[in-house]
């Protein structure tokens, strides 16, 4: 299905339940796959800024998912991880507006195949902190039919406030209410204050008050939230966009500090699939004769943190993580 | 009474109207009518922000407050209200109301400033901590763009304290020093009215920001949380010790000053903590200087504990007497004694209140009349 055949595709008038039905699959460790990630490279691609073709990548996520989850057709790969999935919502991260941000080509290419491989959904939501960010990422904001997006100032938020950790906050209704299932599409890039951000830290678009998480390096506030109830009960997959991927300057796009990464990872366990990034980030940094994030004075250490016991959000340990890396 | 120690009422200003003029409305005033402009999220116009520095990498330091956010490209501060756009830091609240009532100066609490008389009161979102026991959490620990927010610029706002008779523009409800801009030049353009200025605050604000906008205000009531740096941290995501350098710094700029304690049972109403605060407060401030002890009801994040036992509350008014303050009060206990201001000297009631209604004000020229001596407060 193209961009515009499901952006157009209309509203379906289905009497849907805007209630969550129970998780599908809890994050990370209770899929099996505690410490998995997999890594598919497109090796000619080498534009900075630039995300590639629907069908590039498509391909790209079908090889991730279908390795990811043992199945031989994207059908059983999907089915696998979202079989019970009605409602999906689909969380990009779109701050930087351009360059290291999620790109509508990567998204769309995956809505696409939700879409024809999961006979029982009924809408999928991309969404973000605000409409705004949205449209200057390129997105545009489709408010009925079966592929909706749109952000949290027009969805509102839940007004029960959930306190995870030291921190409350509200969360938007498409987390608490629209969706059942939850797959996180974070980008792969440097941030000033917390060290890397990648999927955990994407989450943050899920409250009123990021604001309030970022103390310490966001330590311990970036694991707690990911426990929230309302992510950790929904989000069962992590597929990071890294076409371009940022080692320094971060979290706005700054071209003299990334690298054409040229691939995705996914992971149905976050704390690995952020601790390889982490590690990504710290390669290119060496390459660049730059300091670590930790002598930096930003150790990315929320992400240990998300694997403690207290969190068990998933692995953290590099040598128990199990990297496929599919060329 | 108000500020972050107690709620004020949402459906004045957060549900009627949608907004903040509701509350403007109804007490009689013609409201300007550029000020009834809601902004969306998008709408709501930068201004630059006071008080920063450039750093390396288009990031800045914010100067405002102790708590020195450095703040990347495109990122906001922990107050979620002053962003980085480009190397350039903004406020994202100035002129952007998004809580507007007329209240009693004694809601404030102000005791001994302009009693009897009314404040224009405004707020926008935003705040620097985040306490636990948050009775305003629904605006102070959102941002600009979670709010119902109408556009009020300051000329705007003191044309509207003006006519609706206020005699003061007080800047309350949530964390005033988060919206200093949009304060400050308020309260210039008060005084042009002929109006005061008041501000009820945490007190977390760095020297230089203070100073200035002392040259601004008329009083300051400054909500002291705890007289514990553990409190601070734990309750509250702040520090002790700037707050008092604030509270000597305010006194100390001859401004009026009040402040506020919230008695949380088991968290910070021991003895020897409020003794020692009262100590530090005759000591460093002075006994003219009145300590208001409320009370404390669940809320928030803090709501598995109970309200704060009158009892609790009396033991610190007897604390406070004992440490040679003049004027200590008990807040949100409606009908208590303390309530009432005395004479000092000989004991007679000046300013007798029930709840925020004062019922009667015995002071000629600022002094006793039924012995002389001068009450220290700005009565006129
Ligand atoms: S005023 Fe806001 S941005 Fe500035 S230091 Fe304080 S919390 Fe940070």
């Amino acid at each position: 299905m193209d961009r515009r055949r499901f952006l157009v595709a209309g509203p379906l008038t289905l009497a849907l339940s805007l209630k969550s039905s129970p998780a599908v699959a809890a994050q990370g460790t209770a899929t099996g796959l505690r410490g998995q990630v997999v890594t598919v490279r497109d090796k000619v691609f080498s534009s900075l800024g630039v995300a590639p073709d629907e069908k590039t990548a498509s391909a790209m996520i079908e090889r991730a998912i279908c390795h990811l989850s043992g199945k031989g057709s994207l059908r059983e790969a999907w089915a696998a991880f979202l079989g019970k999935a009605r409602v999906v919502g689909l969380k990009p991260n779109c701050l930087a507006g351009h360059g290291v941000c999620s790109s509508p080509q990567f998204v769309h290419a995956l809505a696409a195949q939700l879409v024809d491989n999961l006979p029982g959904l009924q809408k999928i939501v991309i969404w973000e902190r605000s409409d705004r960010d949205l449209t200057h990422a390129g997105f545009e904001i489709v408010r009925s039919g079966k592929v909706q997006c749109l952000g949290n100032d027009s969805a509102g938020y839940s007004p029960e406030l959930i306190v995870q950790g030291t921190v409350g906050s509200l969360f938007s209704r498409t987390v608490t209410e629209t969706c059942d299932t939850l797959i996180n599409l974070p980008v792969l890039k440097d941030h000033g204050i917390v060290g890397v951000s990648v999927g955990l830290k994407n989450l943050y678009g899920a409250v009123h008050n990021p604001n309030k998480y970022h103390p310490n390096r966001g330590d311990p506030f970036v694991a707690d939230l990911n426990c929230a109830p309302p992510l950790r009960g929904k989000t069962v997959l992590t597929i990071c966009e890294a076409f371009t991927a940022q080692y320094e300057g971060g979290p706005a796009y700054r071209p003299q500090w990334s690298w054409p990464a040229g691939l995705i990872l996914a992971a149905a366990d976050p704390v690995a699939l952020d601790r390889v990034g982490w590690r990504m980030v710290e390669e290119r940094r060496k390459a660049a004769r730059m300091m670590s994030l930790a002598q930096a004075g930003r150790e990315p250490s929320y992400i240990i943190t998300a694997g403690d016991s207290s969190h068990n959000l998933g692995e953290s340990d590099l040598s128990s993580i199990r990297e496929s890396v599919l060329d | 009474m108000e500020g972050c120690a107690v709620r004020l009422d949402r459906r004045d200003f957060l549900r009627s109207c949608g907004g903040c003029l509701a509350a403007v409305a109804a007490s009689g005033l013609a409201a300007p009518a550029r000020a009834q402009a809601r902004l969306s999220g998008a709408d709501i116009p930068d201004h630059e922000a006071m008080f920063w520095d450039p750093a390396e990498s288009q990031r800045v330091q914010c100067q405002l407050c102790p708590r020195k956010c450095r703040v990347d490209d495109l990122e906001r501060g922990y107050c979620g209200v002053r962003e980085n756009k480009g190397g350039k830091y903004v406020t994202r609240v100035w002129g952007a109301a998004c809580a507007v009532n007329v209240d009693p100066i004694e809601k404030k609490p102000f005791f001994h400033f302009l009693p009897g008389s009314n404040a224009f009161s405004l707020a926008t979102a935003g705040c620097n901590v985040d306490c636990a026991f948050c009775q305003n959490w629904e605006i102070s620990q959102t941002r600009p763009e979670q709010v119902d927010v109408y556009s009020l610029p300051p000329r705007d706002a003191a044309a509207s304290a003006a006519q609706s008779r206020a005699r003061t523009v007080a800047f309350t409800y949530s964390e005033p020093v988060v919206f200093y801009e949009y304060m400050y030049d308020t309260a210039l353009a008060a005084r042009e009215k002929g109006l005061r200025a008041v501000m009820v605050s945490n007190g977390y604000i760095q020297e230089k920001p203070l100073v200035q906008l002392c040259g601004a205000l008329d009083a300051i009531k400054v909500d002291l949380k705890s007289f514990r740096e553990k409190y601070y941290k734990e309750v509250c995501s702040g520090e002790l010790a700037p707050v008092l350098d604030s509270l000597k710094l305010i006194h100390a700029q001859g401004k009026w000053l009040e402040i506020v304690y919230l008695m949380v049972p088991t968290l910070n109403d021991g003895e020897a903590e409020i003794a020692e605060l009262c100590d530090w407060v005759a000591r460093e401030l002075g006994p003219d200087v009145p300590l208001h002890f409320t009370r404390f009801h669940p809320m928030y994040r803090l709501t598995r504990l109970p309200s704060t036992p009158v009892a609790s509350l009396e033991r610190a008014l007897e604390l406070g007497r004992k440490a040679g303050l003049h004027f200590v009060y008990l807040g949100n206990v409606p009908g208590h004694p303390s309530e009432s201001t005395r004479c000092p000297s000989c004991g007679a009631v000046v300013v007798r209140r029930v709840g925020y209604t004062v019922l009667e004000v015995a002071l000629k020229s600022g002094s006793c009349k039924a012995c002389g001596k001068p009450v220290a407060g700005v009565w006129t």
